[in-house]
């Protein structure tokens, strides 16, 4: 080892944090494909790997197909695996993506969150995670450049555990974090090597003893082997929120397991978000509260699995549920945190019945100013009075008018 | 009976499986028309054609040849025939 | 929270200039957050970045609309863009260029300061790269960062003979500020 990572606390870029976070990792091999806006993350780690700061294996491809296809060699080989992609690089990695889940990989990638083409855009919205939401892969949303650190190291110990055994997603705005320059506490390496055990597979490839991953099954068996991977997620809740708490015990920093609230208690109106936009609701709650609105924030941390039974708690006696969705699932005419809520909703065999406001904002690296907030929660106030919500809408259209 | 928590067997392999069964012609051989140039053995899909022990010329492994002829027609010699096979 | 905008053109260091203001700040103490205005990069294109300082953990992601500081590393930039866009009444505005503020003419309430930041790189540093002059200059004209610290985080990031330059012209552009 001759290269040097960064220690102790700093403002560094967000890209950074998370490559010099996937490096304290150990991770044996890393294959990505540059994107924008996750290159940094990538040149970070390839300069760590140059420089012999870490020994981990990078192997260099030439798509994000194989990227992900090298990983799920090298997982089964019992290797731990890092990627991270964006976009239409995640897109291209679809059909591995069902393989890894399917074969039970943990593999860890960052996804950095930009919207998906045409038109071709690079700055950031949730359409690229979010369209893989059935691939089998726990996906994991931050909030800022901390969490982002503190996540990923989390992330090996859900999906690593032999009860999960899982993919993991760790999400993180595009530009919005990606390109951020704020204080974070890098981790260092020794805390983190006895926070996270070695990577023990429950089965690896051993030319010994020779087995199939992944192999052919027909009818008689595939029903059951989802079943398998849906239990898996089921299982992977309480991994979630057990380390969350592990790391908070360990580090002292703790962002919710699946769910966070804030300011949540007796709240009237209730947002819901997940990602970077989660920071900005913060602001916007504690200034609300000071002028006397009934408002509280519900920060989605794990989209996948879904976190319904964390909500409903939480919503349970609100006014209005309002959610702001950076993503828009077409043809539905609202974003998939909506439709998963509402849909949570009907049933849950409760006799909770809150109306649910959909959102659709921020595509494409649309801002999304502390007005545009404000403007929701005047509306929501009128639905917490009637009790009856509306169809979704597109927020902050510039150039159509709805 | 239990599965195991992903899809993973012990392989498959075609060595078990004697395809042999599934022929209805069958390559007979010629040696004295054959003259040793392996293009059979190049052809045979399942690649079991291969030269006769201690010999120049080459016979098929009637365990897996599953008689689909491509030998006989690609000999320059006309060495194999394709004969109704009795069963 | 002090909210300051950045205006530049492609090339001229306008988002290090803001990582490098995050740096410093964090050295004085407090919390900071700098990030470009999400644009496709040209060499000579005007860009964007932005810098949040506060006693508290920063939380809000937007861009910043109304800036408490603005700095602008290319006068040319008037023209093109309204870089006292937003800009508080009681806020202040950095213009690199050799007129004065008064020349300016800027439609703004706000303080407007002028420092000849071009001339002074070229004199000093050996290039007219002018984002750490700048910095020196709005550490002095503002207040809101030591210069020490701009000056320790110029020196980390460009070690050796070019960040003891570039450490000089930040002192001098902070003279010039503290004493006009
Ligand atoms: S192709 Fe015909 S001649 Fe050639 S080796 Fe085979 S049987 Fe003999
Ligand atoms: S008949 Fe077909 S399978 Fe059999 S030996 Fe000839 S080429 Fe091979």
């Amino acid at each position: 080892m001759t290269g040097k990572l960064k220690s102790g606390r700093m403002v560094v870029e967000g890209s950074y944090a998370v490559a010099h976070a996937a490096a304290m990792c150990r991770p044996d091999v890393i294959s990505a494909y540059p994107i924008t806006p996750q290159t940094h993350i990538v040149e970070d780690l390839s300069q760590f790997v140059a420089d012999g700061a870490i020994d981990s294996k990078y192997i260099n491809v030439e798509s994000e197909f194989s990227a992900l296809s090298a990983l799920v060699g090298s997982s089964a080989a019992g290797a731990r695996t890092y990627s991270a992609t964006t976009s239409q690089g995640l897109a291209l990695m679809h059909e591995v993506l069902f393989n890894a889940a399917g074969m039970r990989l943990p593999i860890v990638m960052t996804i950095v969150n930009r919207s998906m083409s045409a038109p071709i855009n690079i700055w950031n919205d949730h359409q690229d995670s979010v369209a893989e939401r059935d691939t089998g892969w726990i996906q994991l949303y931050i909030e800022d450049a901390q969490e982002l650190v503190d996540t990923t190291v989390q992330a090996y110990l859900i999906g690593e555990d032999p009860d999960v055994s899982l993919p993991v997603m760790v999400c993180m705005d595009g530009f919005i974090l990606s390109h951020v320059f704020e204080p974070v506490e890098l981790l260092d390496q020794e805390k983190v090597d006895e926070f996270l055990p070695q990577f023990s597979p429950v089965r690896a490839l051993d030319p010994e003893n020779p087995e199939s991953f992944g192999m052919f099954v027909d009818p008689e068996y595939y029903m059951d082997f989802r079943y398998l991977v849906e239990q898996a997620m089921d299982a992977s809740r309480q991994k979630i929120a057990d380390a969350a708490r592990k790391f908070e015990s360990a580090f002292g920093r703790y962002y919710g397991g699946l769910i966070d609230t804030y300011h949540t208690d007796g709240a009237e109106i209730i947002l819901v978000a997940m990602g970077s936009l989660v920071g900005t609701l913060r602001d916007v709650v504690d200034d609300l509260r000071e002028k006397g609105v009934s408002v509280g924030l519900l920060k989605i941390r794990a989209f996948r699995p879904f976190p319904i039974d964390e909500i409903l708690k939480v919503v349970a006696r609100a006014k209005v549920v309002v959610v702001l969705d950076k993503n828009i699932s077409l043809g539905t005419g609202e974003g998939a945190v909506t439709t998963e809520i509402k849909a949570g909703l009907y049933d849950s065999g409760s006799d909770i019945r809150v109306p649910v406001m959909g959102f659709v904002v921020g595509l494409g690296g649309r801002d999304i100013p502390v007005g545009t907030v404000q403007r929701i929660v005047a509306k929501a106030k009128t639905v917490a009075e009637s009790g009856v919500s509306g169809r979704s809408e597109f927020v902050d259209l510039k150039h159509l008018r709805v | 009976m239990t599965l195991p928590y992903a899809p993973i067997g012990k392989p498959g392999s075609s060595v078990a499986n004697k395809t042999g069964g599934w022929r209805i012609f069958i390559p007979v051989f010629n040696a004295e028309l054959c003259n040793g140039c392996g293009t059979c053995e190049t052809f045979c899909p399942e690649g079991i054609v291969h030269k006769i022990e201690g010999g120049d010329t080459f016979i098929a492994d009637y365990d897996y040849c599953k008689g689909c002829g491509i030998c006989a027609r690609e000999c320059p010699k006309d060495a194999i025939t394709m004969e109704l096979e009795e069963k | 929270m002090k909210e300051i905008r950045i205006h530049g053109r492609g090339g001229q260091g306008s988002v290090t200039a803001a990582e490098l203001l995050a740096i410093a700040a964090f050295e004085d103490g407090r919390h900071s957050q700098a990030f470009p205005a999400f644009g496709v990069e040209r060499r000579g294109a005007p860009v964007m970045a932005f810098v949040r300082l506060s006693d508290r953990t920063i939380r809000l992601r937007s861009q910043v609309y109304n800036p408490d500081y603005v700095i602008v590393q290319d006068a040319t930039l008037i023209e093109a863009v309204d870089v006292a866009s937003g800009l508080k009444p009681d806020g202040m505005i950095l213009v690199n260029t050799e007129h004065s503020s008064e020349d300016l003419a800027l439609e703004t309430e706000a303080t407007v300061r002028t420092i000849d930041a071009t001339r002074i790189a070229l004199d000093i540093i050996g290039k007219p790269i002018m984002n750490t002059v700048m910095l020196g200059a709005f550490a002095g004209a503002s207040g809101e960062v030591k210069a020490e610290s701009i000056k320790h985080a110029v020196r980390d990031r460009f070690p050796g003979p070019v960040g003891e330059k570039n450490a000089d012209a930040v002192q001098h552009a902070y003279d010039r500020m503290v004493k006009s």
